[in-house]
């Protein structure tokens, strides 16, 4: 299992993708936290005072961007990991030194574990790097300091990693990456938005959109951008049951991986 | 000496769906000698190499490395060393890289790698990208890979395929030598003359089916010798093989001769007053036993 890890590690590093989309990630968030940094405080403010946070409140929802907007970033970088062996064919060769599937699976479920740490360190420091000034200076705070802060600051890291796995999960489900990666972004982008509005908006349904990824990984780091200021309900999963969703959805979608596509023939 | 195990295919079968790929194939490749695979594209080899290493699954029967199946052998690259593919790499990723991502799983130190990117003279481009390589430049890659854990044993798909007429050479010498150090080297062709001076045994396989397996040598006796035959009168020669009933047909400006001894048709020729201007020898027709066997025969 060493060996396969260390493959697996220079599988990662020996291309270039993973830092050319930890730059765009960087880039996109800082971006992302200054419009919100600044729009939440600087630009005037509804006068009826609608979903408004202050305070504590305010910078964890801004700093939970990492996992509203960010999530996207260690799911394809994942998802990537393992589409890229089935794209270039060099699945074969990676069955041919390890033909134990599961341990090859595995190998590549823990690898990505670090690499989601990476981005989501990089992603946090991009949105409080940014926005966190912009709260200090104009707003309530930063809040840097508070417990309550740091956990969601904290907790959002280890979502990432939590992305990064599910990413290669479920690039071993869907193995063509172009279909991989376009049904990634559009679950991210939109269906998973609209469907926590939809199921949100009716009473039935409401618990239901709790455990969907996103609002599971929100439950986690117990602060969502998105229930604070999208209107959808903002009953979270408490941050067990959050990390045991998220969980399953990694270890459902590798089960399902390793019974269809890594069960097949390969070639 | 390296002591190399032997690749044993019993009643292997394949079937995609309706298709029967590979069906009830019974053969053995030898330590100590350079096999070749052959068969027109379809028949089945690939597919037959890839359940011999564990990528896909038979329908029935079993090939075994050794004692045991490929994927039963503990460091299984240690045991046999294959390139399956040359396109199979990442392009983004450098040769030298390449070669360092398959290093640990082998058991074997990046030192290796560096070593074998020496070796199959690829030093000058083992930075540069995989992307930018030629075909004859992946197909040494793909041999390196295969040479990383200095298997007993090597399986090689179409190893020729893109070598320039200097690389065939380089691969037939290296072939040599790891035959005569006691290894099991099973290459795949299509084109029995690419691979006709560096194999000793051959297996023939067509539509899924083995047609042949025996020595080199063995498989040459099967072919009937040709001569060719030209007169000024390619009428009278025409005339003298039809009496004869020999087995002939128009070549050129002479006759082709199928399985009759130059000196015999020269005493026919000489007999009947007919003046030739060549009588030459064509040696033995391999391709053509191959087409036969193969059912391709024209």
């Amino acid at each position: 299992m060493r060996a396969a890890l260390v493959a697996e590690y220079r599988k990662l590093v020996t291309t270039r993708m993973w830092w050319v989309l930890l730059i765009a990630l960087a880039a996109y968030l800082a971006f992302i936290g200054g419009v919100m940094g600044f729009s939440l405080t600087v630009a005037p403010q509804p006068e009826d005072g609608t979903a408004m946070l202050e305070g504590a409140e305010l910078a964890a929802a801004v700093y939970s961007l990492v996992n509203a907007v960010g999530y996207v970033f260690p799911l394809v970088i994942g998802s990537l990991a393992m589409t890229m062996e089935f794209r270039h064919q060099t699945i074969t060769q990676s069955l041919l030194v390890e033909p134990r599937r599961s341990v090859f699976l595995g190998a590549k479920l823990l690898v990505t574990v670090p690499l989601g740490l990476l981005y989501g360190l990089v992603a946090t420091v991009a949105v409080v790097g940014v926005a966190g000034p912009l709260l200090e200076v104009a707003g309530d705070g930063a809040f840097l300091t508070d417990g309550r802060v740091l956990q969601v600051i904290l907790l959002g890291v280890v979502v990432s990693a939590l992305w990064a796995v599910i990413g290669v999960a479920f690039g071993s489900v869907l193995t063509n990456q172009v279909a991989a990666i376009v049904v990634i972004l559009a679950f991210t982008q939109f269906v998973e938005p609209i469907a926590r509005l939809g199921l949100g908006a009716f009473d039935a349904t409401e618990g239901v959109a709790r455990f969907l990824p996103g609002a599971a990984a929100d439950g986690l780091m117990g602060a969502s951008f998105f229930a604070a200021f999208g209107g959808g309900e903002s009953d979270l999963l408490p941050r067990w049951a959050a990390l045991l969703v998220l969980l399953a959805y990694a270890g459902g979608l590798a089960l399902v991986g390793r019974l269809t596509t890594l069960r097949r023939d390969i070639g | 000496m390296v002591s190399g195990p032997p690749l044993v295919v019993e009643g292997l079968a394949k079937s995609f769906g309706a298709v029967r790929a590979v069906d009830d194939l019974t053969f053995a490749v030898r330590p100590g000698a350079v096999t070749g695979f052959l068969g027109p594209n379809g028949a089945g080899k690939t597919t037959t190499l890839r359940m011999l290493l564990g990528l896909t699954r038979p329908t029935s029967g079993r090939a075994l490395v050794g004692d045991r199946p490929y994927a039963e052998h503990p460091r299984p690259a240690r045991v046999v060393g294959a390139a399956l593919d040359a396109s199979s790499f990442h392009p983004g990723r450098s040769g030298l890289g390449h070669l360092e991502v398959y290093a640990a799983q082998v058991g074997v130190s990046r030192q290796r790698a560096h070593d074998l990117i020496e070796l199959v003279g690829l030093a000058g481009a083992a930075d540069r990208r995989v992307g930018g390589y030629s075909m004859g430049m992946r197909q040494r890659l793909g041999l390196a890979t295969a040479l990383l854990g200095d298997p007993p044993a090597v399986v090689l798909d179409e190893p020729a395929n893109g070598l320039d007429p200097e690389g065939i050479v380089w691969l037939r010498r290296l072939l040599r030598t790891f035959a005569d150090e006691g290894r099991t080297v099973l290459i795949s062709s299509h084109v029995l003359a690419e691979v006709q001076h560096t194999v000793d045994d051959v297996v023939i396989i067509a539509a899924g089916r083995l047609v042949h397996a025996s020595s080199l040598a063995a498989l040459a006796d099967l072919a009937e010798p040709e001569t060719y035959v030209e007169s000024p009168d390619p009428e009278a020669l025409a005339r003298l093989a039809a009496d004869r009933g020999w087995t002939a047909r128009p070549e050129g400006a002479g006759l082709l001769v199928s399985a009759v001894a130059g000196a015999e048709i020269g005493a026919a020729a000489y007999a009947n007053g007919i003046e030739l201007h060549q009588l030459a020898g064509r040696g033995v027709g391999l391709e053509d036993v191959f087409l036969r066997l193969t059912g391709g025969a024209r």
